[in-house]
């Protein structure tokens, strides 16, 4: 059986729910199908508080930011319907969905959809790295954050993004000792005030240094760290034992673009953008007309970003659909120029550079 | 070496400073060291003491003449990188931001702790606060030698080392 939708938006995290508060404000009837038992995304494991502006609710903490969109949502009640636990298992052409939902496959036709499916995370190859006790920042945070549960007693971080340093600072908080944070690249990644905040706890930084191994019988017990030189080659003779419980890995995200690939939409692998990313146009919308993305799909940045696309995108999508929300022309403009004030900093190069090389402009700065 | 290590050095500490005649009263001291998109220290400030502009990726610049010494923008930063500094005879007094467990209390003597981590002498704590508008980020106000001025940035429990 198919059932007939106006919108159905993949993914309830900050880029869906936005998406979805907009196309229904402007009269649009919108499905969210949400992989998770709970709408939120990663907003809801996010205990700091956040960077940007207020439009983005800046200097609010992540899981409060997830209470403030879900109850945007949910003030739309007669306009909005929810389905968690439900995973998306087949994007196809004519706009039709399978749905696998607590044992029970569906299947939805859309006039129009977004995907706002966000990222996963990179992993690191090094020997033992399948050795209990060593996660992705994600798990960790779920674990910790979600769960209350904790991931070790004492943990070395890899990777220096705003990931690595904000879990890094979350550990502390949460009593673990963090008794080292590497990086590969010369320099710290993330933002210097993370690494400070993290530095002035006594966590020491090493730069161009990664993990090398993990050494234990049963679960990780000890890693061993290695400097590398300028072209990234290990320097031989500067290993070093950690003892640990635990080892976080935090290397980077790339977005999920599986359920694009399926529909065959034209995609493009761009560096700066996390890896495989559609190729869109000013509307946000891919090679599969009434397709449209929205968030880290499109490229990896943070939740404030994914927020605005979300904004921008539900009020076009729902537009397309036949309802033009009635500010559609100053929102459409603000939303466009909240974006570029975002990206036009030294940390919105990566993403100038991987939006400019995705449209095939050569001269991409 | 802050991009290396997460320490900044004294110079760019001091940069941060306004001169010491201002210090009688309580001044922000801003660390934001990079143009990073972000400007809750401005938005917060009830007296346009701290200055960004429209585009949001530029380092916060306080306006030292109008700056009350509130603290609000203090837990308003999501970097934690905004303290108060006074300077009383032979003492330096600040309010941090501080969010770990346990919660000092007043009349405690803690370790001062510099940029590196490092135990740098102690710490009288004058108050802790934490009304509902400071988000779980609690206030804490401490005293230190006057010579701690340029390294103090944070506090560490006697008991939890």
């Amino acid at each position: 059986m198919m059932t007939n939708k106006e919108l159905i938006i993949i993914g309830g995290g900050p880029a869906g729910l936005t998406a979805a508060k907009m196309a229904a404000e402007a009269g649009c009837q919108v499905l969210i199908i949400e992989r998770s038992p709970a709408l939120g995304g990663q907003l809801i494991k996010q205990t700091h508080k956040f960077f940007g502006s207020e439009l983005t609710y800046a200097k609010t903490r992540g899981f409060d930011i997830a209470k403030l969109l879900i109850d945007d949502v949910m003030k739309f009640k007669d306009k909005i319907e929810i389905m968690c636990d439900a995973t998306v298992v087949g994007l196809y052409p004519n706009h039709e969905i399978t749905v696998y939902q607590k044992g029970v496959y569906s299947k939805f036709k859309a006039t129009a959809i977004i995907t706002a499916t966000g990222a996963s995370e990179k992993f690191l190859a090094f020997e033992n790295n399948d050795l209990p006790g060593i996660y992705g920042a994600g798990a960790v945070q779920t674990l910790m954050n979600l769960y209350g549960v904790l991931p070790g007693q004492s943990i070395v971080m890899v990777g220096s993004g705003n990931i690595g340093l904000i879990v890094s600072y979350q550990l502390m908080q949460a009593g673990v000792k963090v008794k080292a944070l590497l990086e590969a690249a010369p320099k710290i990644g993330g933002y210097l005030v993370h690494a400070s905040k993290l530095r002035r706890l006594g966590v020491p930084i090493y730069t161009s240094t990664t993990i090398k191994k993990a050494i234990g019988k049963d679960f990780v017990e000890q890693i061993e760290t290695v400097e590398l030189n300028e072209k990234w080659e290990m320097v031989s003779g500067t290993e070093k034992l950690i003892d640990v419980d635990a080892v976080c890995i935090s290397v980077g995200l790339s977005p999920l673009h599986q359920l694009l690939s399926m529909a065959a939409v034209e995609m493009k692998f761009v560096n700066e953008l996390g890896g495989m990313v559609p190729l869109i146009n000013e509307n946000h919308e891919t090679s599969y007309p009434n397709l449209f993305v929205a968030g880290d799909v499109i490229g990896i940045e943070e939740a404030s970003s994914a927020m605005i696309e979300g904004y921008l995108v539900g009020l076009i999508a729902a537009n397309r659909i036949g309802y033009h929300h009635p500010h559609y022309e100053t929102l459409l403009q603000s939303y466009h120029d909240q974006l570029s004030n975002l990206r036009s900093g030294p940390f919105g190069a990566k993403t100038r550079i991987g939006l400019a090389k995705l449209r095939g402009e050569t001269h991409a700065r | 070496m802050l991009d290396k290590t997460g320490i900044a050095s004294l110079e760019q500490v001091k940069s941060r400073f306004p001169k010491k005649e201002f210090l009688a009263k309580a001044k922000a001291i801003i660390e934001c060291y990079q143009d990073i998109p972000c400007n809750p220290c401005q938005t917060s400030c009830p007296f346009g003491a701290i200055h960004i502009g429209d585009d949001i990726n530029v380092q916060p610049k306080l306006i030292v003449e109008k700056c009350t010494g509130c603290g609000i923008c203090v837990t308003s930063c999501p970097g934690l990188a905004i303290m108060l500094a006074k300077i009383e005879p032979s003492k330096a007094v600040f309010k941090i931001p501080y969010e770990l467990l346990p919660v000092p209390k007043k009349n405690e003597i803690w370790h001062a702790i510099n940029r590196a981590g490092a135990i740098i002498g102690d710490a009288l704590i004058e108050s802790a606060i934490l009304i509902p508008k400071q988000d779980k980020t609690v206030l804490v106000t401490v005293k230190t030698d006057l010579n701690l001025l340029y390294e103090f940035v944070t506090i560490r429990s006697k008991d939890h080392e």
